[in-house]
């Protein structure tokens, strides 16, 4: 049976409260709703803007194998990813997943799975831009680690 | 055999190169084949390329190794570890 799948790769903001309750709706006989919002932060202080830049054409074709190993693995009843790019500031949503089953774990566990593969595995990266000037963001090593608990 | 491939750069390989992507004719029979050949063009290159293991790179549009042969593929990447989410 296919799932309801999709992924939106997108400058525009959007509305995270809005888009779970129009997956909620869109989603199959779930009985457990998991979405993730990530936003921008600012924990050193002085960030000005985020610039995320991204690969058309491999980003979404990357997202949605992430998305069909998503739910060939587990017993899901929808999926959905959007991820931003271009240049936010500090408290916008960056990205969303959202994931649907009958039961929690499997919704938490999916959720995680598409999480750990967009950090490392979607082609996207950030520049931090403060006053002093703009610097790309390194990949972190545990990261990488987190992959290898799939 | 000689190739036309399309060769694009993103993030800080694309602001060292200074440019996000051109048409690259090559013999080159992998991709480090092709690395070499870029990093002997010019300076930017070769510090651009300097280390490879700080690098990825996909064909057409998908994850591959830098052993990995061209034969076939049209657009290689070349860009910085992923930071997503």
């Amino acid at each position: 049976m296919s799932v309801p799948t999709t992924v939106r790769v997108q400058a525009d903001p959007f509305d995270p409260g809005a888009e779970a309750t129009a997956f909620h709706a869109a989603a199959g006989p779930a009985g457990a709703v998991v979405t993730f919002t990530g936003v921008v932060r600012d924990v050193a202080g002085g960030l000005i803007a985020m610039e995320i830049e991204h690969y058309p054409g491999m980003t979404e074709r990357a997202i949605a194998d992430m998305a069909a190993t998503a739910t060939a693995r587990w017993d899901l009843t929808g999926a959905l990813v959007i991820h931003r790019h271009g240049r936010l500031t500090p408290g916008e949503p960056i990205m969303m997943v959202a994931t649907a089953a009958r039961h929690r774990a499997e919704a938490f566990a999916a959720a995680e799975f598409l999480m750990d593969w967009l950090k490392s595995r979607a082609p996207f990266w950030k520049k931090e831009v403060t006053a002093a000037g703009a610097a790309w963001v390194a990949a972190r090593p545990e990261d990488e680690v987190a992959l290898t608990r799939w | 055999m000689t190739t036309t491939l399309d060769v694009l750069y993103f993030a800080w390989v694309r602001e060292r190169i200074g440019l996000p992507r051109e048409r690259v004719t090559t013999d080159a029979a992998t991709v480090a084949d092709l690395v070499a050949e870029l990093r002997a063009r010019e300076d930017r290159y070769d510090l651009a390329f300097a280390d490879t293991t700080a690098l990825r790179v996909a064909l057409d549009q998908a994850l591959a190794g830098f052993d990995a042969p061209l034969a076939g593929v049209r657009e290689v990447a070349f860009f910085p570890p992923m930071t997503g989410g």
